[in-house]
C-alpha cells in the first residue's frame, strides 16, 4: 500500500479492540494484567457495598414510621428524618413561623448565585448585597430599626472615601459632593457623642421580633460563613497591605496578629469569644451569644484571607507599583485601581476554598451552644422517641453540606479556567 | 519647582506634612496608639469585671487538685493531681492524636492521591469520589458519626464481636486487643532499636561517601530497615524470646487484661484521617502532577530502572512542591484534633474547658491553650522549614 498515491490509499478504520466501548474498557480497565485484577477485584467490592448499602437505604428501609420502635429490624429509618426535617434545617425557630428562614436561605441563596455571574462584579455587586442582606436579616429578625448614627457613618464613609480615591481624577464639585457627605456624617456623629442629638433610628417591623438565641438550622451556618467572610474579606485586604508595608510597626502589627490566630484552633477563639468577650466589655454591656461567636469567625477568617491575598500580592511584578506611582497616584489610588484588582483576580479561586472551608467549619460554634445546621441535627437525635439512629440523621446533614461545598468548589474550578483564559496559552 | 540639578538631585525640600518618611511615622503612631487604646481599655474592663466578679488572678490553681477524672491516660493520673498535671494528660493526648493522625493521614492520603493517577479508570474514579466525600462535609460532622456508630451500632462487652481467633474484641468500650506481657527484655530491643537506627544512618552517610568517591553504590536503604529491625530481633532471641502475652477476657461486664483503645479515640483518629488523607491526597496528586513529563522519559533515557527514577529523579522534585502545603495539613491536623472536645476525647482542650468551668479562670486557661497550640505549631513549621530547606533546589 506504501507505494500507492496518497489520495489513492484505502481508509481503513481503526480496529474495533481499539475504538468504541471496547476499545475504551481495554485501554482504562484492561491495559494489563495487574489492571485487569484490579478491576475485578473493584467492581466485587462495589458491588458488594453498593449492594449492602442499597439494601439497606431503599430496600428494607422505614419511609412513614411514626416513632423509632416501629424501624427496628429493618434498615434506614428514614421516617425520622420526615419527621424532624424541620428541627434540623431551622432549628428553634418558632415553628409557625419557619416560613421566614425559608425565604431568608432563598434570599441568601440568590443573593450568593447571582455574585457567582461575573457579569455582576461591578456596582451592581453593593446592590446585591445590600438588597440581600436587608431581607435575610428583616425576615430573620422580623424588626430591624436602622439607627441614624450608621447612617451617617455610611455618609462619611462614603465621603472620606470618594475623596481619597477620586482625588486628582473627578471634577471639582464631584469632590465638593464627597466633601459635603463626609461634613454632614463627622458632624452627625460628633453632635451624637457629645449628646447634643437623641437615638433616633427608622423602624421597620412587620414581623414579630424573633431573638438570635431562638434562631437555628441552615440559616444560621449560612449567615455564620457568608457574613463572616464578607465582614473578614476587607479586613483580611487591611492586614495583607499592612504585612506588605513598608512600615515596620505597622508590619510587625499585623504580621503577629496573623501568625497568632492562624497557630490556635478555631476552637479556642470561640471558648474565648464565649468567656473572655463578657471580661472585656464594661459590666452591663452585653453582646449576644451569636453576634460573639460571629465576631470569632470573622477574626479568624480575617487572617487566613490576609495570607490568601498575600500570595496575590506577591504575585504581581513590581513593575505594577513603580508605575502606579511614576502616573502620581496615592497610596489608596494606586492599592484600589491598579494593585487590588490584579492581585485578586489571582486569588478568586482560593477565597472560594476558603468560604467552603470556613462554610464547614461553622459546624464547630455548637460547641459554644450555638445550633447551627449540625447542632440542630444533633438536637434531632435527643428525642426518645427517635432514639438509636444516629447514621440517618448524619448521613443527610453530610448529603446537604455535600451539596453546597460540592457545588461552590465546581464553582472555583470553572473560576479558574475561566479567569486564565488570557494568559493560557 | 527649579528644573537643572539634575546630576547631584539633592533631597526635594517639602513641607514636613507632606514628606513620606513623616507621614508614614506620623500615621504608624496613630495606628498604635489607637491599637493600644484599645488594649487599654479592654484591659481596664476585665480589672474591673474580675474584680467585681471576685475571680482570683495568676496561675496559682495549677498547684491546686483538679478532682476531675480523665478517661485517657499515657502518664499516671489520678482526680487527687494537681490541675498542672491534669493539662499536661490533655497535652500528651493531644500530641499523641497529632502524631498518629499524621502519620496515617500521610500515608493513606499519598495511597489515594497516586491511586488518582492510576491508568485504571475504576481505581481513579473511586480515589476521587473519595476525595470529595470527605473533603465537602465538615469534619465535626465525620467525628460524631463514627463516635455514634461505635458507641451504638457495636455490642456491649458481653456481645463482643471476637476477629482473628477471639485475640481482639470490638465492643462498644473500645477496642481490646492482646499485648505482651512486661518482661526486661523488652526494654533491652527499645535501646537496640535506637542503636539499630543510629547504626542504619551511619550506614547511609558512609554509603554516600563510597559512592560520591568511588561511584560504587549501596543498597542502604534496604541493609538500613535490616540493621534497624534485625537488631531487637536479634536481642530478644538473646534474650530467651519471652512470649507471653496478655490477653483480654471478659470478667464480669467488661473485659480484662489485654489493652484497650478508647471508642472515643479511634473515633477521633478515624476522622482526622480520613478528612485529612483527602486534602493530602490532592497535595500529592498536584506535587506529581507539577512535574515535567520530560524528567521521567530522560531518567528512563539514562538507564535507570523504574523505582530509581522515582527515588532518584522523580519524588526529590516533586517533594518541592509537595512539602510546603503538606505542612499546612500537619498543622490543621494537630488543630483539629482540638474538635476532641465535641465527642469527649480528653485532649488539652477539653482540660482546659474543665478547668476553666472549675475555677473560672479564664484568661490564664485560654493564654495557656493559645501558647500550648504556637509551640506545637511552631515546632511543626519550623521542622518542616528545615526539611524544605534541605530539599530545596540548590541554584548555583
Amino acid at each position: 500500500m506504501a507505494d500507492m498515491p496518497i489520495g489513492e490509499r484505502r481508509h481503513l478504520a481503526p480496529p474495533a479492540v481499539e475504538t468504541g466501548a471496547l476499545g475504551w474498557t481495554r485501554k482504562h480497565l484492561f491495559s494489563s494484567w495487574g489492571n485487569g485484577i484490579t478491576t475485578v477485584v473493584l467492581i466485587g467490592a462495589i458491588g458488594w457495598v453498593l449492594w449492602w448499602f442499597l439494601d439497606w437505604a431503599v430496600f428494607t428501609a422505614n419511609f412513614s414510621a411514626t416513632a423509632g420502635s416501629e424501624c427496628r429490624g429493618q434498615g434506614a429509618c428514614w421516617a425520622l428524618i420526615r419527621d424532624k426535617f424541620r428541627l434540623i434545617f431551622f432549628g428553634t425557630y418558632p415553628y409557625e413561623q419557619q416560613w421566614r428562614p425559608l425565604f431568608a436561605m432563598a434570599a441568601m441563596l440568590a443573593m450568593l448565585v447571582l455574585s457567582a455571574d461575573r457579569r455582576m462584579w461591578n456596582w451592581r455587586l453593593a446592590v446585591i448585597w445590600g438588597v440581600g442582606s436587608f431581607i435575610t436579616f428583616l425576615l430573620m429578625f422580623g424588626q430591624i430599626h436602622i439607627p441614624f448614627t450608621l447612617l451617617a457613618l455610611v455618609s462619611l464613609a462614603v465621603g472620606a472615601g470618594g475623596l481619597a480615591l477620586r482625588k486628582g481624577i473627578a471634577q471639582p464639585q464631584e469632590l465638593n459632593g464627597y466633601r459635603a457627605l463626609a461634613a454632614v456624617g463627622a458632624a452627625w456623629l460628633a453632635l451624637r457623642i457629645v449628646g447634643l442629638l437623641p437615638a433616633w433610628s427608622i423602624p421597620i417591623a412587620p414581623f414579630d421580633y424573633v431573638e438570635t438565641s431562638l434562631w437555628g438550622g441552615l440559616p444560621v451556618t449560612m449567615i455564620l460563613a457568608t457574613y463572616g467572610l464578607a465582614f473578614a474579606f476587607p479586613y483580611g485586604v487591611l492586614l495583607a497591605l499592612g504585612r506588605r508595608s513598608n512600615l515596620p510597626l505597622i508590619k510587625s502589627l499585623c504580621v503577629g496578629f496573623i501568625e497568632l490566630i492562624r497557630g490556635v484552633p478555631l476552637i479556642s477563639l470561640l471558648i474565648m469569644a464565649s468567656v473572655m468577650l463578657p471580661l472585656f466589655l464594661p459590666s452591663g454591656v452585653t453582646i449576644d451569644k451569636f453576634l460573639r461567636a460571629q465576631v470569632a469567625v470573622i477574626l479568624f477568617a480575617g487572617a487566613y484571607i490576609a495570607e490568601i491575598i498575600r500570595g496575590g500580592l506577591q504575585s504581581l511584578p513590581k513593575g505594577q507599583f513603580e508605575a502606579a506611582d511614576a502616573l502620581g497616584l496615592n497610596y489608596v489610588q494606586k492599592t484600589s485601581f491598579i494593585i487590588l484588582p490584579q492581585a485578586l483576580r489571582v486569588v478568586i479561586p482560593p477565597l472560594i476554598n476558603t468560604f467552603i472551608g470556613f462554610f464547614k467549619d461553622t459546624s464547630l460554634v455548637l460547641i459554644i451552644g450555638i445550633f447551627d445546621f449540625l447542632g440542630a441535627a444533633n438536637q434531632a437525635l435527643v428525642d426518645p422517641a427517635w432514639a438509636g439512629y444516629p447514621g440517618e440523621v448524619y448521613l443527610f446533614a453530610a448529603f446537604v453540606y455535600f451539596c453546597f461545598c460540592y457545588s461552590m468548589s465546581r464553582y472555583s474550578k470553572y473560576l479558574e479556567v475561566e479567569l486564565n483564559k488570557g494568559t493560557r496559552r | 519647582m527649579a528644573v537643572g540639578t539634575l546630576g547631584a538631585a539633592p533631597r526635594p525640600r517639602v513641607a514636613p506634612w507632606n514628606d513620606p518618611v513623616v507621614r508614614g511615622w506620623a500615621f504608624q503612631i496613630v495606628v498604635v496608639g489607637l491599637v493600644g487604646l484599645l488594649a487599654w481599655y479592654l484591659v481596664t474592663n476585665t480589672m474591673t469585671n474580675l474584680e467585681r466578679q471576685k475571680i482570683a488572678s495568676g496561675y496559682h490553681y495549677l498547684g491546686r487538685e483538679a478532682g476531675f477524672e480523665i478517661g485517657d491516660s499515657m502518664i499516671p493520673y489520678s482526680p487527687a493531681d494537681t490541675y498542672a498535671r491534669a493539662i499536661l494528660v490533655g497535652l500528651i493526648n493531644t500530641l499523641k492524636v497529632s502524631i498518629l493522625g499524621i502519620i496515617m493521614a500521610t500515608i493513606l492520603g499519598t495511597m489515594i492521591g497516586v491511586g488518582r493517577l492510576s491508568n485504571n479508570w475504576l481505581l481513579a474514579k473511586i480515589c476521587e469520589w473519595y476525595v470529595e466525600a470527605f473533603r465537602n462535609v465538615p469534619l465535626l460532622l465525620w467525628l460524631f458519626l463514627f463516635y455514634k456508630l461505635i458507641s451504638e451500632a457495636f455490642p456491649g462487652p458481653r456481645q463482643a464481636i471476637g476477629l482473628f481467633w477471639h485475640s481482639v474484641y470490638l465492643s462498644n468500650r473500645g477496642v481490646y486487643f492482646p499485648v505482651p506481657m512486661g518482661d526486661p527484655v523488652y526494654k533491652w530491643m527499645g535501646l537496640a532499636f535506637l542503636v539499630g537506627i543510629a547504626g542504619a544512618i551511619a550506614l547511609h552517610r558512609w554509603a554516600r561517601r563510597r559512592q560520591d568517591t568511588t561511584g560504587q553504590p549501596f543498597p542502604s536503604v534496604s541493609a538500613g530497615f535490616g540493621v534497624a529491625l534485625g537488631l531487637p530481633i536479634l536481642v530478644w532471641l538473646l534474650g530467651g524470646a519471652p512470649h507471653h502475652m496478655s490477653w483480654p477476657e471478659l470478667k464480669g461486664f467488661n473485659f480484662d487484661g489485654g489493652s484497650v483503645i478508647q471508642p472515643e479515640f479511634t473515633a477521633l483518629l478515624a476522622g482526622l484521617v480520613l478528612y485529612t488523607s483527602a486534602f493530602v491526597a490532592e497535595i500529592v496528586r498536584s506535587g506529581i502532577l507539577a512535574l515535567h513529563k520530560g524528567q521521567s522519559e530522560a531518567a528512563m533515557a539514562l538507564g535507570l530502572s523504574k523505582g530509581q527514577a522515582m527515588r532518584l529523579v522523580l519524588l526529590p522534585q516533586a517533594l518541592r512542591v509537595i512539602v510546603p502545603p503538606m505542612t499546612s495539613q500537619y498543622l490543621n491536623i494537630t488543630k483539629n484534633s482540638s474538635l476532641a472536645i465535641a465527642i469527649g476525647y480528653p485532649d488539652l482542650v477539653a482540660s482546659i474547658n474543665v478547668t476553666i468551668n472549675q475555677t473560672g479562670q479564664a484568661i490564664e486557661n485560654i493564654l495557656i491553650i493559645m501558647a500550648a497550640y504556637l509551640s506545637v505549631s511552631l515546632s511543626i513549621s519550623a521542622f518542616m522549614n528545615w526539611y524544605n530547606k534541605r530539599i530545596a533546589l540548590r541554584e548555583r
